[in-house]
């Protein structure tokens, strides 16, 4: 008993130490120490290694012993995966860090639109699939330190021992999965510690697994020679090779490799860097090779030199043992616990994580409706439904092993669970490699694998009358022939393994493609799609969110509950200075939502993050424009250029605006040199004529008086005339400015026409008659009385110029149409040219040259003018004459009844 | 004896004025106030001086200058221009179009009078 106890000192040290590596590791991770160990291509090359269990570890050489060389397949098909790491493994390992994938149960419900039920499938057949390997483990750990015993004492320890010891053993590695791998919330957050932990478990087996071949080829056997020649003489050196047996497990170690939870965890969520996969491309198969040298002959000379009967599983345990060697048989044992331990924990974590993300949150969620947005901390509930189902699964995997008693069952389950969990494949590489495979054909394609799985594989396994009765077997289920579980469709003559692995996955696959045919993704899971099978082209996000109406608060709660209040403060932080607003709350754009929801899907796994990003925000909306570019192979170019597009186009509308803007201030350039030029002319040509005179006047001698007063004349007019242009131009510069005041009186329409038409009779001696009836004039107006004399001075002025008629006349009409007084003034002249009515109330337009002495400016005054009184002047079409309307406006329409 | 000028200006006054000092240094003063038929009228009366105003009704003093200019009975016919326009900008045009002389309203009689006495002078040795 004492070697006993010691073995499980020296177990006990072993732990500590794992313990030690895997906190030390933490803490350097945390304070971002040690990277070029942490985040090493050895430690990922090292973390891979959990792929060979206590079952590839103890069992190899079983096999070996058993079937001879095929053993060599379970290495093959990772091998093969690894040296083609740029099909697939590079492809799993982009979309996973670009999408924040938690696990095989998030890729998959990510890619088929984020559907947690197809998550919650997989999780179910993950747990079913992985936990009677877990048991295995258990087993195995068990089985070896009752061997240990039984060397020792000469007799095998009794059950209750065993049972005990697999408890602690299963309690110990549930506290360590619970203390390491539930550190970070972030399942994308490296958990160093159980990394390194693994790691080193790696360095372990490989080294007493290379110690006992060595003690077995030189120590025992004597060299290579003498190894070969025994390898040679024994039945394993026949060269059997079944070809399908050898295919089928190829084909499905290889799935397992990319498919089993475990395996997903250490090789894309745990990733740090895609270079490291290029390394572990070539080391990983050296690792292997190196793990499978010395199967072969330890398993000959197992079978060489221990008694007949004794389990070839445990010969690398039990070879030592019988040459004495206690110290190496210790390190064995230690190759094989490490084995079991690091395979337990890694997949208790990846299948905790499944389970906590798509199965207990959706629930915990689904229960307290709305609770996204209440205060509190979710992450808690979150850490601590994982422990709960770490504990969970460890659980089962105890459960089963005390169910299952040790079985012989047991020994077939890796392969068993091998092929359960290589069901995923179709659908997994269904969904990065083929846009058109829908979430309907994934999930029919699992179930049918699964079923098929289960009925022929799973449940045949416990034997005969164990759970399927003989009648089954023989039979077929419900007497059916074709549904015999090892010859399906009535054909037998399959190995069974192969029988199973064959149908389960041609099934699914059949069918995981045609129901994708036949089936129509929502624009969501086409928007995934796209983003997965291109994840090289562009590793952009889906643009799903279109509903800025979230508010910022809610989601700041929300992602304080899950990621922490730092973390979460953070982030937001940072989106605000990106988007440029003060503050510490940003702009819920669709980006951002977008990007939350990655950090949170890095949390709690992609469904579950969107279904709670959509309780705030109301749900997803897939534009047009988005299915637009899900239907085009190149969905990221369109949206790019699309954007560039639109950011063209608001270039060239503004250069339009510019363009416009630049016009309207070259039109207002020119009009003001015109005006300039217009003033200048208007004002240079009265004093031309004042200089000339005064000039002749000075300095001509013997003028005669009379032409002494007919040039002194002349200038005395262009004075005047000099004179009453700057007033019209100061006028009009503070009627056009609104500087105006207007003088508001009360006065009657008929007094202002007769002052009108005296003032115009004063100034211009041309003759004019008018016909007017005053009785129509009886109107008491409200403005400003002076204004519109002014106007009226400067229409009758106009008319008396103007008029070309022999016998000039000028009718004054009032009429009153409504509340609207109308002034009328048409003379019986000649009218003015339609082309000129444009623009004769433009400053400076002067219609004809009749005359040079108007500056045209009167009837800009004009309108000017009524403008202000808030009426107007405009020319009054078909008189014959030339005619103009003076609208009164309403309000003082009003004043005159 | 008298030398042959005609004045283009419509202003009333200035051409008044002109003609008075134009007039009594013994010259032939006509007049002509419309710009459209200009052109004909200076081709047909073929003075020794034209004095143009730019700001014609009609047709541009300029426009009415290059017609001048593209006609070779007219081309070296010594052109006096005035304009109330005082812009740089219609010097550079006139001098373009092929000015002999060009003056801004209001000007004084004595400038106009050694212009006109200088284009008249400086005509009348080249030809």
């Amino acid at each position: 008993m004492a070697s006993l106890n010691a073995l499980v000192a020296v177990c006990l040290a072993y732990v500590f130490f794992l313990f030690c590596v895997a906190f030390a590791a933490e803490r350097a991770g945390v304070r971002g120490r040690a990277r070029w160990l942490l985040r090493s291509p050895l430690v990922y090359t090292l973390s891979l290694s959990i792929y060979c269990t206590a079952w590839t570890f103890y069992g190899a050489v079983g096999y070996a012993a058993r079937s001879g060389l095929e053993y060599v397949t379970i290495y093959l098909g990772p091998s093969l995966v690894m040296i083609g790491w740029w099909w697939i493994a590079r492809r799993l390992v982009r979309i996973g860090r670009s999408h924040k994938v938690t696990s095989i149960a998030d890729l998959i419900s990510s890619r088929y639109g984020k559907s947690n039920g197809l998550a919650i499938v997989v999780t179910v057949m993950a747990v079913i699939g992985v936990t009677p390997y877990i048991a295995l483990q258990l087993q195995s750990v068990t089985a070896s330190l009752s061997l240990f015993a039984a060397a020792e004492q000469g007799s095998l320890t009794d059950a209750d021992e065993a049972r005990a010891a697999g408890f602690w053993i299963a309690v110990g590695l549930a506290l360590f999965t619970v203390l390491f791998g539930t550190r970070n919330l972030n399942v994308n957050e490296r958990q160093h510690g159980v990394v390194i932990a693994v790691a080193v478990e790696a360095v372990v087996k490989l080294i007493a697994l290379l110690a006992v071949g060595v003690f077995v080829v030189w120590g025992i056997a004597g060299g290579v020679s003498e190894t070969l020649a025994r390898i040679d003489a024994s039945d394993l050196g026949t060269w059997e090779m079944d070809g399908s047996r050898w295919a089928g497990l190829t084909f499905v170690s290889a799935a397992a490799f990319l498919c089993l939870p475990r395996m997903f965890q250490v090789m894309v969520v745990e990733n740090d860097d895609e270079r490291h996969l290029q390394i572990a491309s070539w080391a990983f198969p050296l690792y292997l090779m190196l793990m499978s040298l010395f199967v072969v002959p330890i398993a000959v000379i197992g079978l060489d030199l221990l008694p007949t009967g004794s389990n070839p599983d445990f010969f690398v345990l039990s070879l030592p043992l019988s040459q004495g060697r206690e110290g190496l048989a210790t390190l064995s044992f230690l190759g094989g616990f490490s084995s079991a331990t690091s395979m337990v924990i890694v997949a208790t974590l990846a299948l905790s994580t499944m389970v906590s993300n798509h199965v207990v949150m959706p629930v915990f969620l689904y229960l307290h409706q709305g609770g996204a947005t209440q205060s509190g901390d979710v992450r808690n509930v979150v850490i601590l439904s994982r422990r709960l189902s770490i504990l969970a699964i460890i659980g089962f995997g105890y459960i089963y092993y005390r169910l299952s008693g040790g079985s012989g069952a047991l020994a077939a389950i890796g392969l068993i669970s091998f092929a359960g969990v290589a069901q995923f494949l179709p659908a997994m590489l269904g969904g990065i490699f083929w846009r058109g495979a829908t979430r309907a054909g994934a999930l029919v394609g699992l179930g049918v694998g699964f079923s098929v799985w289960v009925f022929t594989m799973l449940l045949p396994s416990f034997g005969p009358d164990a759970i399927l009765s003989a009648a089954v077997f023989d039979h077929g289920l419900f007497g059916i022939n074709g549904l015999r579980p090892q010859a399906l469709f009535g054909i037998p003559g399959l190995d069974p393994t192969v029988h199973a692995i064959f149908w389960s996955l041609l099934l699914n696959a059949v069918s995981f493609a045609l129901v994708s045919l036949l089936t129509f993704p929502d624009p969501l899971e086409r928007l995934q799609g796209a983003q997965f099978v291109n994840v090289f082209d562009h590793s952009g996000q889906t643009r799903g969110w279109q509903a800025p109406v979230a508010e910022s608060e809610d989601l700041m709660i929300m992602a304080q509950r899950i990621l922490g209040a730092e973390e979460a403060q953070r982030l937001f932080q940072t989106e605000a200075d990106r988007q440029g607003n003060g503050g510490y709350l940003p702009k819920p754009t669709a980006d951002f939502l977008q990007r939350l929801e990655l950090e949170l899907a890095g949390s709690v796994g992609g469904a579950t993050a969107h279904a709670m990003i959509s309780q705030i925000v109301g749900g997803t909306a897939v534009s047009v424009q988005d299915l637009l570019a899900v239907a085009d192979e190149s969905a990221q170019m369109l949206e790019y250029s699309s954007q560039l597009e639109a950011k063209s186009r608001e270039l060239s509308q503004t250069a339009a605006q510019l363009r416009d803007a630049n016009a309207k201030l070259m039109q207002l350039s020119d009009q003001k040199d015109a005006f300039l030029s217009q003033i200048s002319h208007e004002l240079r040509t009265p004093m031309t004529s004042i200089r000339a005179f005064s000039e002749i006047l000075r300095d001509t001698d013997g003028l005669g008086p009379l032409e002494k007063t007919k040039y002194a004349n002349i200038i005395h007019v262009e004075a005047i005339r000099l004179t009453r242009l700057l007033d019209d131009l100061l006028d009009l510069s503070v009627l056009e400015n609104g500087q105006v005041t207007l003088n508001q009186q009360s006065g009657s329409l008929v007094d202002l026409l007769d002052h009108a038409i005296a003032t115009a009779q004063a100034s211009e001696a041309r003759p004019i008659a008018f016909k007017r009836r005053r009785l129509d004039e009886m109107v008491t107006l409200h403005t400003d009385l002076d204004r519109l004399s002014q106007v009226f001075i400067n229409l009758v002025t106009n008319a008396q110029k103007y008029c070309p008629a022999e016998a000039p006349e000028l009718r004054i009409v009032v009429s009153q149409t409504g509340e609207t007084v109308v002034v009328d003034f048409i003379d019986n002249g000649s009218g003015i040219p339609a082309a000129s009515r444009d623009v004769m109330f433009e400053k400076f337009s002067r219609i004809g040259a009749q005359d040079g002495n108007g500056a045209g400016l009167g009837l800009a005054i004009c309108r000017e003018i009524m403008a202000r009184l808030g009426g107007d002047v405009s020319y009054l079409d078909g008189t014959g004459g030339t005619a103009f309307r003076v609208t009164l406006p309403q309000s003082q329409a009003l004043a005159a009844q | 004896m008298g030398k042959h000028v005609l004045l283009v200006e419509d202003e009333l006054n200035i051409i008044e004025a002109i003609r008075f000092l134009l007039s009594r240094e013994g010259w032939q003063v006509d007049t002509h106030s419309d710009g459209a038929d200009a052109t004909d009228v200076i081709r047909s009366s073929k003075p020794d001086l034209v004095v143009l105003d730019v700001m014609l009704p009609g047709k541009s003093g300029f426009d009415i200058l290059e017609e001048l200019r593209g006609d070779a009975a007219t081309a070296d016919l010594p052109v006096l221009m005035l304009t109330a326009r005082g812009q740089s900008r219609d010097r550079e045009m006139a001098e373009k179009a092929g000015v002999s002389r060009f003056m801004t309203k209001p000007f004084s009689n004595t400038e106009v009078l050694t212009a006109v006495r200088d284009l008249l002078y400086v005509h009348g040795q080249r030809t």
